[in-house]
């Protein structure tokens, strides 16, 4: 199982990396990330079904710092979106020079 | 790794596992966030079998609780506060070469992701096979993530929850605002 | 031997301790008399070069065209013999003794040196070795000289005709504006022809090819004002190169399979190569081509007629004395090396024999008395290379001295009489051609003394006796005769054809350019100094000989013409009629070339008595065949002035205009160098890959690099986002890779 485990993974992950190259909503690219961040935890636990608890532990931490960052990354699109009234990336563009 | 495993077993690790990709794919191509979202729950929910079947009780219950539960919560909070729920009349995707660049830098991805994950692991590594059951029964589920976490990741549990004190101040002194400034 | 153990034994070398010690004083005078010259010539530099041939732009005197607005009366020491005061040079009086001075200087202590080498007889060449010159591993080149019997005549020619020439040019060039800058260059030509003779190695002889090339490109062109000259300079250079091309390739051959490059050493590791095989052959040929360059063969002797662009004295001293027989001695010198390849010097023969008869037929239909000149000896360089070529050195450089000796006289003569021409042809303000004959004629009521001697030096060219022409040229045929009959390039076949049919052949090619020879100078003689003149009723009063001090070398140079066969007065003379020291220039080169020769002779005999006389016999009659048939059919009195000529037309056309070697040359080589130097190199390389592809190629590549990293710091999310996903397969295409 830990072939299919590697290779599910991976194909999540692969999809986030494409939505977030893909998207223009700022929102839809943050929950691609989120995507990501789920498909490594889907690797980690399926590592720690062979080879021991280490990656259940890894599993707890990724969760937690997903939440934080989470919270902080909407916190920031939040604020954006006061100034610009947007959140397609395109017209967040201040630093285009 | 040649363990032979029930059908029923199988059966239901590769049907969770199509239902996790079905709804990651249409989790891209929605274009409303609002449905993007709940594809994604739907998604976390899938995710949450598999590691049932992977023997991973307590994260599967974190992950619905916690990603499930409050992370996408979160999401949708901010959609709806910020009115962004409707379906976009401008195309939110960029244009199609974009999206052909991306499709092959995805596969390009892809191939090398899998391609490195066949490389041999040590069998020394290896657990015996029914490792996790035996931990569980000796310790219980969370018993088997606590043990290490408290003992030789101690220290970057602490850190973790400093981390998480910093992330509340700064989504609350950033999620503030400066209405207070503008006169 | 090395040239170290050779070194070791000048110590007991005969000539040790003897005035041959001061032999590196022989090419160092002429040095220090250019730089001497040099100087005065850079001090009053400000006066430009004046080609007496040029269209004057105002009727005032040669010099006058040129100079600054100087007053006349500032000019010390000027005299004019015409009612202009001459600007002579500033400096005229003290060039006219550093200049034929230094010559004069070496040439006593040439003869000094000579009596000494008399006076104790050598087998080895005297060599001194003056510092290490190119010491790299396997190539050890020292700055030698090398005095030996060859060398030594040489030397004496070079000297002496030399000084008598400085001294002629001290009244030709008299009211030239750059009258030490013409004595500077020719006092360096000496320089480098004397390092050419003595030189004990190739490298040190090609130092000196190499720089008579230079004086040669310089004094041709010393009138460069005119482009016409400036370009027979060019083209006499550039034509030089594709022969020194060869020599290269030739030296590189010899290191690189006898790993010595001194005469000594290669002498003696010759024996090493197969006789007669295809490396030998190939460096014979490879040093001929030099010889062909340098020497005006078949096909690069197109510079030589356009080198009569130059002052007259430089005509006689670079071009028919010295320069032009340095492909010679070069093939004298490597005697060994040729006499181990039949096919190697049947083809000097043959090269020598076909230009010999192709330049004579030239030579019959030229107007310009320096062209007949030129052209003659073209002609006469052939027979030289064919004396070589059979294996006659001693006769080919016999032949070299006598030339040396008519040549110089005729083409000095040519100079009297152009300086006249010059001299009346100013006085009546014309713009005439002074060298063309048909503006000439009758001239012997004029010039007595230079008539008198111009026919000594025809009579010795076309090989009547007893003039020096005469004993040096039936040798040539001679040998080719007796070789033809038996020898080892008898028996060679050069490409297929047997060696002895071609010796005929070359023998027969020999009598008929014997015969034209005879024609075209005695036509010269005719229309320059019989029949009526047509220089003019007015010009006609002021021709009048030359001064003394351009007659008097004129004279030395006849008296040696008349003399100088007596040298080497072959055996049956001396049977027959009991003349002179006999074969003493055989004897006196014998250690030199004597194995060479007797090589190349091998198989065949003596040719017998009787045979020799109808040799002789048969050469005589030719040469007074020929004169008698330009006598009969030429008629100076039918002759018009230049501007009133015909054209030519049909045959006369092809010859007059060189059988248009010059064009076929333009068609084939020149132009189509110049349009891939134009079009590909200059265009393509130049313009496109240098200064397109590589200098602003590599500045648009930095351009484009700026811009690429300007791309990265767009301010747009969505191109970081890219970013790290690039980044990130980058790093993992590393992990799968490995």
């Amino acid at each position: 199982m830990l072939a299919e485990s590697l290779a599910i993974s991976a194909v999540l992950f692969t999809i986030g990396v494409v939505g977030v190259l893909v998207h223009r909503n700022a929102i839809i690219i943050f929950m691609c990330v989120e995507l990501m961040l789920t498909a490594v935890n889907l690797t980690f636990v399926a590592f720690s079904r062979f080879y021991g608890a280490t990656g259940q532990v890894f599993v707890v931490f990724v969760m937690t710092v997903s939440a934080a960052e989470a919270a902080v990354g909407l916190a920031i699109i939040i604020a954006i979106f006061r100034h610009r009234q947007t959140v397609n990336l395109s017209d967040i563009n201040l630093m285009k020079g | 790794m040649d363990q032979h495993y029930p059908l029923f077993y199988v059966f239901h690790f590769y049907l969770f596992g199509v239902i996790a990709i079905a709804s990651a794919l249409a989790f891209v191509t929605r274009k409303s966030p609002v449905a993007a979202a709940l594809w994604l729950v739907n998604t976390m929910f899938a995710l949450a079998a598999l590691y049932v079947m992977l023997d991973a009780d307590f994260i599967a219950a974190m992950q619905v609780l916690v990603y499930a539960g409050a992370i996408m919560v979160v999401f949708l909070f901010v959609v709806m506060l910020l009115n962004l729920g409707h379906p976009s009349e401008i195309p939110d995707a960029r244009g199609k070469w974009w999206k052909l660049a991306a499709a092959i830098v995805g596969l390009a991805l892809l191939s090398m992701v899998m391609t490195i994950s066949r490389t041999r692991l040590p069998e020394s590594l290896v657990m015996p096979r029914d490792f996790s059951v035996t931990q569980a029964a000796k310790y219980n589920a969370v018993g088997t993530i606590a043990r290490p976490l408290f003992n030789e990741y101690l220290l970057a549990f602490e850190l973790t929850s400093v981390l998480l004190l910093v992330a509340i101040a700064g989504a609350v002194v950033l999620g503030r605002g400066r209405e207070s400034n503008a006169r | 031997m090395s040239l170290q153990q050779v070194a070791a034994q000048a110590a007991s070398h005969p000539l040790s301790g003897t005035v041959a010690e001061w032999l590196w004083l022989l090419p160092v005078l002429p040095l220090a008399g250019f730089v001497a010259n040099g100087l005065l010539s850079l001090n009053s530099a400000r006066l430009g070069p004046s080609d007496p041939n040029a269209p004057h732009h105002h009727p005032h005197s040669l010099a006058a065209a040129d100079a600054p607005a100087i007053s006349h009366a500032e000019q010390a020491g000027a005299v004019g013999d015409d009612h202009h005061a001459v600007k002579r040079h500033r400096w005229a009086g003290l060039t006219s003794i550093i200049g034929p001075g230094v010559l004069v200087a070496s040439f006593l202590l040439a003869l000094s040196i000579f009596f000494a080498m008399k006076g104790a007889p050598m087998e080895t060449p005297f060599i001194q070795r003056y510092f290490s010159w190119m010491p790299a591993g396997d190539l050890q080149i020292d700055a030698a000289f090398q005095l030996d019997q060859l060398s030594m005549v040489m030397v004496l020619v070079i000297t002496g005709v030399g000084a008598l020439i400085h001294i002629f040019s001290i009244g030709y060039m008299r009211d030239d504006p750059g009258y030490p800058r013409y004595f500077a260059y020719l006092n360096l030509f000496v320089f480098f022809m004397l390092v050419l003779v003595l030189g004990a190695n190739y490298p040190v002889l090609f130092v000196g090819w190499e720089g008579v090339g230079l004086c040669s490109y310089l004094l041709i062109g010393y009138w460069f004002s005119e482009k016409a000259n400036a370009d027979a300079g060019k083209k006499a250079f550039i034509v030089n190169r594709i022969g020194d091309f060869g020599f290269l390739v030739a030296m590189f051959l010899l290191f690189a399979n006898l790993g010595v490059l001194d005469f000594a050493g290669v002498n003696a590791k010759a024996t090493e190569l197969q006789a007669g095989g295809a490396l030998v052959t190939a460096i014979c040929l490879f040093m001929f081509l030099g010889c062909a360059g340098k020497s005006a063969q078949i096909p690069l002797y197109v510079w030589l007629p356009d080198a009569m662009a130059g002052p007259t004295p430089v005509s006689a001293l670079i071009h028919a004395a010295t320069m032009v027989t340095a492909g010679v001695y070069l093939i004298a010198r490597s005697a060994v090396l040729f006499s181990l390849s039949p096919v190697a010097s049947l083809t000097v023969a043959i090269v020598g024999a076909v230009t010999a008869i192709f330049a004579a037929t030239i030579g019959l239909k030229q107007w310009d008395i320096k062209k007949v000149l030129a052209y003659s000896t073209v002609s006469q360089l052939g027979y030289m290379f064919i004396g070589v070529g059979v294996g006659a050195y001693v006769s080919g450089v016999f032949h070299l001295v006598t030339h040396a000796f008519f040549k110089a006289l005729l083409f000095l003569g040519a100079g009297s009489v152009i300086h006249a021409m010059h001299v009346a042809y100013h006085r009546t303000h014309s713009h005439d051609d002074a060298q063309d004959m048909r503006n000439m004629g009758g001239l012997r009521r004029f010039m007595p003394v230079t008539w008198v001697l111009m026919w000594i030096a025809t009579l010795a060219i076309s090989g009547i006796p007893p003039f020096a022409g005469f004993f040096s040229k039936d040798e040539i045929l001679g040998a080719t005769f007796s070789r033809a009959q038996g020898s080892t390039l008898a028996s060679a076949t050069w490409l297929g054809i047997p060696g002895s049919s071609l010796l005929y052949a070359i023998y027969a090619l020999g009598l008929i350019s014997a015969l034209l020879t005879a024609i075209y100078m005695t036509r010269l003689m005719l229309y320059t100094f019989h029949g009526p003149n047509r220089t003019g009723a007015t010009e006609e009063g002021y021709l009048h000989e030359a001064p003394w001090v351009m007659t008097g070398p004129l004279v030395v140079l006849g008296v040696l013409s008349l003399i100088g066969g007596w040298l080497n007065i072959p055996k049956i003379a001396n049977d027959l009629l009991g003349l002179g020291p006999r074969e003493s220039l055989h004897h006196w080169l014998e250690p030199v070339v004597g194995g060479a020769t007797a090589r190349i002779a091998a198989g065949g005999h003596h040719p017998s008595v009787t045979l020799e006389e109808i040799l002789i016999g048969a050469a005589i009659v030719i040469a007074v065949a020929g004169i008698a048939i330009a006598f009969a059919r030429l008629k100076p009195a039918r002759l018009v002035p230049k501007r009133e000529a015909r054209q030519e037309e049909g045959f006369e056309r092809v010859l007059l205009n060189k059988y248009f070697v010059d064009e076929g040359y333009d068609r084939a080589i020149v132009n189509p160098t110049y349009a891939i130097s134009r079009n590909v190199l200059w265009k393509g390389v130049d313009n496109g890959l240098i200064d397109g592809f590589l200098v602003n190629g590599s500045a648009a590549v930095a351009r484009g690099f700026g811009w690429v990293g300007s791309r990265l710091q767009t301010g747009s999310t969505g191109i970081y986002a890219w970013a790290v996903v690039v980044g990130v397969i980058a790093v993992l295409g590393a992990f799968t890779l490995r």
